[in-house]
């Protein structure tokens, strides 16, 4: 499994014109982990999402090349990108709360994903969604299958998502923002199994998130987005050295619990960082 | 300034908050953690008047407070919600959110407070006839401020005060809201999930765990880690883990 985007443009009508989100961004990805950081509006989740082409309907998409294991998507027609989502490449969203059905208990959807990528009988993947929920480390998968989401809590609430996402053995998990509704135990928690299901099962991962401590301590590599481009590309170990001053002045504007400081530094945007 | 004696909330049959003490005084800045279902946003709403259904003794400014509060407390505490995006009026425009809470409370020269409150939390003065949705989440939580300060309040309640906002703009609100308790002499209340952000405002930290307040220190305590209870070192480590992976692995 290889990704490759050379020269990504997303636009989407506004009323002055076309509005550039994303501007030229490349990248390559293999079984690796990799993380797209970024404020909001920084053009970091329409990179990982045109990877599926789950984009919204109004966008305009341009690229070189966007390719999934060398699948070209931009020209792909439906029947083609649905063998991709979810089945070789899986999306988990920022809130559990917002996107399992609140109606279905969290047996059946993950029974449901798996049947709609595997076939077999409804009792099998019942079976197989109890597996699955043992996998992600719940303690008593038999009970949390025949409970609805709102009996479930946040952290729970996500390991059901990526249960689902594991249903088909994917070859790409995108994490948008996995971790963001949930407390910092329970933050460590997920991303350390995400990070455990990842290299065991030997997926590439897409973490895009606005935490760049987190980012540096679960990826092997980083983008820096800023105005619908990279800016700085780097090792994740090496995040707290970055040179670009856009990452400097986000990781300078953190209040720090070790060094503590009367007045944070206000990070001062450079109109250059927009490029031409 | 606030003094909070054995603050007891139950919903239904579950008890949110067990038995939490403490005090805060005049001009000071008192932080709550936890994790979500620890109770510290409920003694926060008990503190703020939003939830009647409590036992024990709430005090501010030395006067008992009772399940129902009396208009001069809604003017003398505001409250300042987590979610920029749901806290103000969406068919309201800033002007008039800024100007409600003077016509409730009665307050006159309108026109020259919502200049100067506007001023005061860095916004341009023409950000007053734009609706919520036509700003960004900072400058919303700059509205949500600045509409705080309107009655000229004592104390302010801050609930996640920044944790919808990107860090840069966390940090724009951070020193924002140090700038003004200096220049106000306000007391601040705060609750936070981030042990970073909390002893960024707090000198007194009190860590709470399923109901209880487990642990009460001050922030020099918190830095050096001179924690009594496993959670607060708990806390303390998995923030310190993501802020310096390198210095966290050799101590």
């Amino acid at each position: 499994m290889e990704v490759i985007v050379r020269n990504l443009r997303i636009a989407f009508p506004s009323h002055q014109g076309m509005a550039e989100a994303v501007r030229g961004v490349s990248f390559t990805l293999k079984k690796e982990k990799l993380g797209i950081v970024g404020e909001s509006g920084s053009g970091k989740t329409l990179t990982a999402r045109s990877i599926l082409r789950l984009l919204p309907r109004q966008a305009r998409v341009e690229a070189d090349r966007l390719e999934f294991d060398g699948i070209d998507v931009l020209r792909a027609d439906e029947a083609a990108l649905r063998r991709i989502r979810g089945k070789r490449a899986g999306l988990i969203m920022q809130d559990p709360k917002y996107s399992l059905n609140p109606v279905m208990t969290a047996g059946a959807q993950i029974a449901e994903a798996w049947r709609a990528h595997r076939g077999g009988s409804g009792k099998a993947a019942l079976a197989a969604a109890v597996e699955l929920l043992a996998q992600v480390q719940i303690r008593d998968p038999r009970r949390v299958a025949l409970s609805y989401p709102h009996e479930l809590s946040g952290g729970m609430g996500q390991r059901v998502m990526i249960a689902m996402m594991l249903a088909p053995d994917p070859e790409l998990l995108i994490a948008d923002e996995p971790t963001s509704a949930l407390d910092a135990t329970v933050q460590a928690e997920i991303l350390r199994l995400i990070e455990d299901l990842v290299s065991r099962r030997g997926m590439g991962l897409i973490l895009i998130s606005h935490d760049l401590p987190l980012v540096s301590h679960f990826c092997d590599r980083v983008l820096v987005m800023y105005g619908g481009r990279v800016l700085e590309e780097c090792r994740a170990s090496a995040l707290a050295r970055a040179q670009h001053p856009y990452t400097r002045g986000l990781l300078d504007c953190l209040p720090s619990l070790v060094h503590p400081q009367r007045q944070l530094p206000i990070l001062e945007r450079d109109p250059a960082w927009l490029g031409p | 300034m606030i003094e909070v004696n054995d603050l007891r909330v139950r919903f239904g049959s579950i008890a949110a908050v067990k038995g939490v003490s403490f005090r805060v005084e005049r001009g000071a800045a008192f932080g709550l953690v936890g994790e979500s279902g620890s109770g510290k946003s409920t003694v926060l709403r008990a503190l703020a008047g939003l939830n009647r259904d409590w036992s024990g003794d709430i005090l501010v400014a030395g006067e008992a407070q009772g399940p129902a509060r009396t208009k001069d407390f809604f003017r003398r505490v505001q409250m300042v919600f987590q979610d920029p995006y749901g806290s103000l009026h969406p068919r309201q425009t800033v002007d008039r959110i800024l100007s409600e809470p003077l016509l409730v409370h009665g307050i006159p020269d309108v026109d020259a407070r919502i200049r100067r409150a506007l001023a005061e939390v860095a916004l341009a003065p023409l950000v007053r006839f734009r609706y919520p949705h036509q700003l960004s989440g900072g400058q919303r939580q700059r509205v949500a401020i600045a509409r705080a300060l309107m009655a000229e309040p004592e104390v302010l309640l801050l609930d996640e005060p920044t944790s919808a906002l990107d860090v840069s703009v966390q940090a724009e609100v951070l020193n924002l809201l140090s700038e003004l308790q200096r220049a106000h002499g306000l007391t601040y209340v705060m609750v936070s999930h981030n042990l970073a952000v909390v002893a960024h405002l707090a000198a007194m930290i009190g860590v709470m765990q399923e109901g209880e307040l487990v642990e009460l220190l001050s922030v020099e305590d918190l830095r050096a880690g001179r924690t009594r209870h496993p959670h607060t070192a708990a806390l303390r480590a998995l923030t310190l883990d993501l802020e310096d992976p390198e210095t966290a692995k050799s101590a």
